[in-house]
């Protein structure tokens, strides 16, 4: 054996080994999550893996994303011309050239090419991260111009130079044919040209190319580059349910309840924490985050990755770790302050391009504080309290539940009578402002002769708020009093007024074996309209200038943008404007995720950005479709000064339409 | 040392309404709650068990139903729950009531000293705030009423220090063991119970007691051992308000007409 062949040889050996024992360290410890099912529908999977791993749909919904799907698929290409490096270093004889010299000649151009094309993606990304600089790489603990975001570049590029250096010299040397290598072959001329420096570059050039590589095999499961690994996995194992609604819990002594230490989490939740780019597009969604909140998605999830190897040990010793998950100082911990300030709109998680969900995880640590620890901001506690024994967030006697009712004929339903239940919600009960868009609703419904009826003082809350704070304990026991209570009156289609009981009747109470039709009124309303059983001949420009504000609930949650929109444009004849975050990437009111019930006391008011954003588009009426965005909104104008603009829900707009046809 | 607290369960006020007729409250299909003072008194209990290690028993005077006042005591931490029910108990007035509860303490002192009681305040159905000082007369115990703040408690020395609050002006007063606390809203802010304890709780035994356990004289409780009669209870009539104008659409408008129906009211001076 030649030297050289035998130094690189124990070299790649050890750097094999290596990495095989940095893998097995931080992967056995996925071990010590809990179960998780995430092996069903495979073909559904495989589908996922290929939009969202290989196609990077994710990644190129932002412009500088294509940069990375060169890199992504030039790393593809160049696998194989690296693998033949790897192999043709231990068996010299063994190389690509064996293969037909047709198929030779087309490798051979392409990783030519490619090596080009990514040198030029790396200047790029240099260029991003030191001149651009986006606020957005940055979070606490990991920088975007760190050291090891600039030495992966490093090894990326070298490993390019020295491809063409490599095959320049070979080219030069008449051992390589440069009719399939035009960068390669330009370096090659002009080596001709200085003969005496050939025998040099070519064996700088290979060495360079060994080392960079056995550097990257040892460093890569040791960095963020790990989800160079784990992230076709990731997308092959996402969540195939969304919204990614909050799984269900067992109550029974001796349980653990919610997420307290890190092996509480699934496997899946401390997979995801090992596929994080840090690219940070979840933290430049977050409203938490964007108002200066202590909330940032992606430290949630680096703060799972840092505890789990830092209490790893401990782990494989059969002890809980000594550093906290939750409520300690520093890397690797999460403060309660950060897991009480999300509003689980979901941004996070429609942003992240290897379709981590962070949100379930905060959910998860919120439900071992409520229900474990009893420790929660102290106005949780009234609402806590009012649910259990009023069924409602105020505490309001439930049987004013049907007071709206006084102005109009309204039928309690009955099956086999009426053909919807108008479930109308705690705010459309209760609320002052809500129960007008109640009263709106209803009065569309009954000029579209829609059959429909409500329980009335039967009615309970639906739970939505108790779920996302984590008190999965008080909201199972509504959901199956409400699953009962709709089953008893046979109850099987369902009118919703607000976005959150929309999504819990619909996606969550199926866990509990219930599957209803439900429908947004928005929803319903836009068929009516569609099959012109609601006909509005005179447009109505009454409310000026209408701006849209897309709710979470209804819009990134359960894929509902165009019915409300239909409802404006129905009855102004004009569609809404747009602001600039809407639709899917739609700014959160603040109110979602329980915090319509919880005081705000750090950096900006999550309504206040998102109203400022709204007027940027000199609105008169601003419309909404949930009656928390209509609270939200409506305090927002009002501490902004711009009271003169107005709110309103997209059915009071239809129902005013309507009105004035019939005057 | 064993710290008894009493709690009862009130009809959900805001719920409840007055027969016309008949002057008294309607109860059917009102939910009932714990008298929010009384959850009070039970956290101030829990925080001397959680630092001194002293025992807890709550004990509640009412029907079979009281039971589940109890269940939520002991699903906040206490040890031990006594249901005081029997029919010749009913119709009590607050004399009858602290009789059967300070017999009921003076029992359960045979097994374990107790050095205090706490009470609520008063109870938002009866509201009377009577029934403390009744027990602490009926027990010779040195009796706090009001406390907002428990100062100090000292087990060896016998004596505790609280604050007590008065109208316009707080009182700090030092009274020897044994002591009957009523206890204000702004003493604490109760725990909330944990899914552990409320599983527990659910399978943990109340006891009851009748009156063949405490042996009082049937004439001297009850209705029959009660001299205070309820003539008439009946709400105060409120005459309806009138709507003006539309607030919602006409903000400014329904602002002018307010305005003007206030100065023909002479509620408002130009
Ligand atoms: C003439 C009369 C007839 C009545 N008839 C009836 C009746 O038929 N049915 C009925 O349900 N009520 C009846 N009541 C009401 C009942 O007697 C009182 O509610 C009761 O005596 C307690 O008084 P209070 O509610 O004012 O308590 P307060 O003195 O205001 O209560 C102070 C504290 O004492 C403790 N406490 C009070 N009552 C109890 C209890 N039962 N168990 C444990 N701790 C307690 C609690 O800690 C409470 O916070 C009647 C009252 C009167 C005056
Ligand atoms: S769900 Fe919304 S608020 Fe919560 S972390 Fe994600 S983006 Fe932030
Ligand atoms: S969680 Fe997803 S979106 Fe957030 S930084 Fe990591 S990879 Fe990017």
């Amino acid at each position: 054996m030649m030297p050289q062949t035998a130094i690189f040889t124990t070299l790649l050996v050890a750097s094999l080994l290596f990495f095989c024992w940095s893998v097995y360290r931080r992967f056995s410890l996925l071990c010590y999550g809990q179960p998780e099912e995430r092996l069903d529908q495979p073909a559904r999977r495989l589908a996922e893996m290929f939009l969202y791993a290989f196609a990077q749909l994710r990644v190129l919904r932002k412009p500088f994303g294509l940069n990375h799907f060169v890199i992504f698929w030039s790393f593809m290409i160049l696998a194989l011309a690296n693998g033949e490096f790897l192999v043709n270093g231990v068996f010299p004889s063994v190389s690509l050239a064996l293969l037909p010299e047709g198929v030779h000649r087309a490798l051979l151009l392409a990783f030519d090419a490619v090596s080009l094309l990514t040198l030029f993606a790396i200047a790029f990304s240099f260029i991003r991260r030191l001149v651009v600089k986006p606020p957005h790489l940055d979070s606490l603990y990991v920088k975007g111009r760190s050291p090891e975001a600039f030495l992966i570049l490093s090894f990326i590029a070298l490993l390019m130079l020295a491809y063409f250096g490599l095959h320049g010299s070979l080219i030069a040397l008449g051992m390589e044919d440069p009719s399939a290598m035009p960068v390669s072959s330009l370096v090659g001329s002009w080596l001709s040209s200085h003969p005496d420096l050939i025998p040099a570059l070519r064996n700088v050039s290979w060495w360079l190319h060994a080392f960079v590589l056995f550097a990257f095999i040892c460093f890569l499961p040791h960095s963020k580059h790990m989800h160079i690994l784990t992230a076709i996995p990731n997308c092959y194992f996402g969540a195939l349910a969304w919204p990614a609604t909050q799984p269900r819990e067992k109550f029974e002594k001796g349980a653990v309840y919610g997420v307290g230490t890190v092996e509480r989490f699934t496997w899946k939740d401390l997979f995801d924490s090992f596929t994080c780019t840090e690219c940070g597009r979840c933290q430049a969604a977050c409203p938490a985050t964007i108002t200066g909140k202590a909330l940032n998605p992606r430290q949630i999830v680096h703060a799972i990755k840092t505890n789990l190897l830092e209490n790893g040990d401990a782990l494989r010793e059969g002890r809980s770790g000594t550093l906290p998950l939750i409520g300690a100082e520093g890397e690797g911990t999460n403060t309660e302050d950060a897991i009480w300030s999300c509003t689980t709109c979901g941004a996070c998680m429609e942003a992240c391009p290897v379709l981590i969900e962070q949100m379930p995880k905060i959910v998860k640590m919120r439900r071992h504080l409520v229900e474990t620890e009893s420790r929660f901001p102290e106005e949780l506690l009234n609402l806590f309290e009012n649910m259990e024994q009023r069924s409602n967030p105020w505490g309001i006697a439930p049987g004013e539940r049907a007071k709206w009712v006084s102005t109009l004929p309204v039928k309690p339903f009955v099956a086999g009578e009426t053909e919807y239940l108008l479930y109308v919600g705690c705010a459309g009960s209760f609320d002052s402002r809500a129960k007008q868009v109640t009263v709106a609703l209803a009065t569309v419904l009954n000029a579209a002769g829609i059959s429909w009826g409500i329980l009335g003082k039967d009615e309970k809350c639906c739970g939505d708020s108790l779920r996302r704070l984590g008190n999965e304990y008080l909201f199972e026991k509504m959901a199956l009093e409400n699953v009962e209570l709709f089953r008893q009156r046979g109850v099987t289609k369902v009118i919703t007024l607000c976005p959150h009981c929309l999504t819990t009747l619909k996606n969550d109470y199926r866990q509990y074996g219930l599957e209803l039709e439900v429908v947004h009124q928005s929803e319903l309303i836009a068929d009516l309209i569609r099959s012109g059983r609601i006909k509005l001949d005179k447009k109505d420009d009454s409310l000026g200038k209408i701006a849209y504000h897309d709710p979470c609930y209804l819009g990134r949650h359960n894929d509902i943008f165009e019915a409300p929109r239909t409802l404006v444009q129905a009855a102004t004849g004009v569609a809404p404007v747009e602001t600039e975050r809407h639709g899917r990437n739609s700014f959160c009111c603040g109110a979602g995720g329980g915090r319509m019930w919880m005081e705000e006391f750090t950096g900006e008011r999550v309504n206040h950005a998102r109203v400022d954003e709204l007027l940027a588009q000199k609105p008169d009426t601003i419309c909404v479709a949930c009656p928390y965005c209509m609270t939200m909104m409506e305090d927002g104008l009002k501490d902004k000064g711009a009271g003169q603009v107005r709110v309103r829900d997209v059915v009071e707009v239809l129902a005013e339409g309507l009105l004035r046809k019939n005057a | 040392m064993l710290v008894v607290v009493c709690v009862k369960q009130v009809p959900d006020t805001t719920q409840v309404q007055i027969d016309p007729v008949t002057n008294t409250l309607i109860r059917e299909g009102v939910p009932f709650i714990v008298n929010p003072y009384d959850t009070h008194a039970v956290e101030e209990a829990l925080r001397f068990k959680d630092r001194f290690g002293c025992r807890v028993a709550a004990i509640s005077m009412g029907p079979p139903n009281a039971e589940a006042t109890l269940r939520k005591a002991l699903a906040q931490g206490v040890d031990r729950a006594v249901l005081l029910s029997d029919r010749s108990f009913g119709g009590a007035d607050t004399l009858a009531t602290s009789k059967v509860l300070a017999a009921a303490i003076e029992k359960l002192a045979k097994e374990e000293e107790v050095g205090v009681v706490i009470c609520g305040k008063q109870t938002i159905d009866g509201d009377t705030a009577q029934v403390g000082p009744g027990i602490a007369t009926r027990l010779n115990f040195s009796q706090l009423t009001l406390v907002d703040r428990v100062d100090e408690l000292d087990l060896s020395g016998k004596k505790i220090r609280v604050s007590r609050k008065l109208e316009g002006r707080h009182e700090h007063v030092e009274a020897p063991l044994p002591v009957l606390l009523t206890v204000v809203r702004e003493l604490n802010r109760p725990r909330y119970p944990t899914v552990a304890m409320r599983l527990e709780s659910a399978d943990a035994q109340v006891e009851v007691w009748d009156n063949k356990v405490l042996q009082l004289d049937v004439n001297g409780i009850g209705l029959k051992g009660s001299p205070t009669w309820v003539s008439r209870i009946f709400s105060p009539e409120r005459a309806k308000g009138e709507m003006l104008g539309d607030g919602a659409h006409d903000p400014e408008g329904a602002a002018q007409l307010l305005i003007d129906k206030m100065l023909e009211k002479d509620l408002l001076a130009l």
